[in-house]
């Protein structure tokens, strides 16, 4: 076959598939019927999204006092959580995105379901900003509407109003680049179902195909917005991390008030977003059965950029603490050296141990190769990157200017109970996803069979 | 009834491009051709002109951009300016840089979604659309070959032939 690639990469597709083993595999799940783990999961993620949900109606009802939030610390796991989220919502744009403009054919395996992990991270996201103004009813305000509305207008120099485009220009291209994808693989479901004749979902999956024929030219065009889709996205998710980070780096507290910020938030992203890519998929892989397709050179090759982006967010750290003592600036001195030493040391370790430890292990091969090391490992950079946030946002500030308002920061059941919520509207929203869309492209993988998959390797 | 359309149906994509050139060669118009993937190098081969979509979408961000631009004028300038951190707010250029982050935001927003209404557009997509693949099959593992007769001096039976000997699985005759 003319379109092979060399021998000595690993094949991306095992198993000697033909294009309509292909529809068949990725179908499957959506035309059979759940099974009892899935139930258990749902279940489960369920509860969580629904306690969420009544923590949030609290919050709304009662105020923002229900949350540990103090004079002092008036910006804890709600922000945390929220750059958490954002961040995790990154490595999804970078699979799709950069990827393609880099012709990564390993990408196909996972883009479709790191897409819709970013869309899922980015709600779970937005609601924080929303919940945490208080008068929620109020959120509108955010948007560039005429005075007599009640305020003036909005305020562009704000690096908080940036935020406001930004999540919300990244949300809706997201969306619409995860949708335009998922159009001709919903046409294949739609035709299966004409054929075994199943009523229901062939009008349902009808509508959502747009009536996609699968014709030269609408590929053809399909092909070019998917490509400049990509250009467009990758600067925006550069650009979306890099806004987030003004939002601390363009205040005067010690610690937030660094040029670094950018890159090291951009790469932190993508580290945990790679994390949480690793986490779903492997689960993923196993439960749906697509060994075949998400294989052990794509778990590698996910490790690779986990370890290269664990690397950066590593010499960031150091870059930091060394500013900090070459500035001069005591207040950032202080700032530093109370991070690592004063009462939260424990949550200054927990990131060290999690984000520049843990995967520089992945210099070994067998490891790299290894699914149930990855997948513990994948846990712990999630809990690394959960505890920078919480480092960088609540040491930055519960050591005030004046000693007399230094507290600590004590998390009540109605913060927990939201995070807890988000991941339950997450895992909800994951499986719902899982058991209704096809989880891989079924278009995009049948186009690299011929030049990545095992039997034309032989 | 007489023959309007002829449909052949390939079980790869390279044996349809092969046979797609041989038909051309001969004179045929194929009409189109409907492919559960994209099968490159088709489009020069059956004369898909090249699309302008790209285009469109610069267009599209700089309409976005300039609306963002018109938007912080007409806001903080013009109508209601406030003096925010001493920020220059009698100029829109001196302030600028403060303005740069959701100019570009909305400038991808316009460009991103602009493109994506044309291309539903052009594709004559949407939702409710009945789709027109001749076969089933070709969202799956077959690859169809649409030859309109009227478009074309040649007889279906010269075609058949063709599209028999170019390795076509099945040939219908609408």
């Amino acid at each position: 076959m003319s379109s092979q690639e060399a021998w000595i990469r690993e094949p991306l597709v095992l198993g000697d598939k033909s294009y309509h083993d292909i529809s068949n595999d990725i179908a499957r799940p959506i035309e059979g019927k759940a099974n009892r783990q899935w139930w258990i999961a749902f279940t489960i993620a369920l509860i969580a999204m629904l306690w969420g949900v009544g923590c949030i109606l609290y919050t709304v009802g009662v105020g923002i006092g229900t949350w540990g939030l103090n004079k002092t610390v008036g910006w804890a796991w709600d922000i945390t959580n929220f750059v958490w989220w954002v961040g995790i919502g990154h490595a999804g744009t970078l699979i799709s995105a950069v990827l393609l403009l880099f012709r990564q054919k390993w990408r196909m395996a996972i883009n479709r379901s790191a897409e819709a992990m970013t869309i899922f991270a980015v709600i779970c996201a937005a609601l924080f900003p929303g919940i945490h103004m208080g008068r929620i009813w109020m959120a509108y305000w955010v948007l560039p509407l005429p005075n007599q509305y009640g305020s003036l207008w909005v305020n562009f120099n704000s690096p908080l109003l940036w935020d406001v485009f930004a999540i919300s220009t990244y949300f809706s291209v997201s969306l619409v680049f995860w949708y335009i994808g998922l159009i001709p693989d919903f046409a294949t479901i739609r035709d299966r179902a004409a054929k075994a004749a199943k009523p229901i979902s062939h009008t349902v999956y009808a509508i959502m195909s747009f009536g996609w024929s699968g014709n030269a030219r609408a590929w053809h065009r399909f092909e070019e917005i998917s490509l400049v889709l990509a250009g467009l996205a990758t600067p925006l998710v550069l650009s979306v991390h890099t806004i987030v980070s003004m939002d601390f780096a363009t205040s005067v507290i010690p610690g937030w008030h660094t040029t670094i910020f950018p890159p090291y938030f951009v790469a932190g992203a993508i580290f945990s977003g790679f994390a949480m890519v690793q986490t779903l998929m492997l689960v993923m892989r196993k439960v749906v059965s697509l060994e075949e397709y998400i294989t052990i050179n794509h778990v590698e090759l996910m490790n690779k950029v986990i370890m290269l982006t664990g690397s950066i967010v590593g010499v960031a750290y150091i870059t930091e603490l060394f500013m900090s003592w070459y500035s001069g600036v005591e207040y950032e001195q202080y700032a530093f050296i109370n991070r690592a030493t004063g009462p939260y040391w424990w949550a200054y370790a927990a990131m060290m141990t999690c984000n520049v430890v843990s995967p520089q292990v992945f210099w070994s091969k067998k490891l790299r190769r290894n699914i149930t090391f990855t997948f513990f490992l994948s846990i712990i950079v999630n809990i690394g990157m959960w505890f920078e946030r919480f480092v960088i946002i609540v040491t930055s500030l519960h050591r005030d200017y004046l000693p007399s308002s230094w507290v600590m920061f004590y998390p009540t059941w109605v913060d927990i109970g939201i995070f807890v919520g988000t991941l339950g509207i997450f895992f909800t929203l994951f499986l719902l996803y899982a058991r209704t869309f096809p989880v891989l492209p079924i278009a995009e993988v049948k186009s690299i069979l011929k030049s990545t998959g095992s039997q034309y390797k032989k | 009834m007489s023959t309007k359309e002829i449909h052949g149906l390939f079980g790869d994509e390279e044996i349809l491009l092969a046979s797609a050139k041989k038909l051309v060669s001969k004179g045929v118009y194929i009409n189109d051709v409907f492919s559960p993937f994209p099968i490159h190098g088709i489009d020069p081969v059956i004369g898909v002109p090249a699309t302008r979509l790209h285009i469109a979408g610069f267009i599209y961000g700089i309409v976005g951009l300039c609306l963002a631009l018109f938007m912080f004028w007409f806001t903080l300038i013009l109508d209601w300016p406030m003096n925010i951190g001493g920020k220059p707010n009698f100029s829109l250029l001196q302030n600028l840089p403060a303005f740069i982050p959701v100019t570009f935001e909305m400038t991808v927003f316009c460009a991103a979604h602009g493109m994506c209404v044309t291309y539903f557009l052009r594709n004559n997509i949407y939702p409710g659309k009945k789709s027109w693949n001749p076969d089933l099959r070709t969202t799956d593992d077959k690859f169809l070959m649409l030859i309109d007769l009227s478009e074309n001096s040649m007889s279906a039976e010269e075609i058949e032939v063709i599209l028999k000997e170019t390795g076509a699985e099945e040939i219908t005759q609408k």
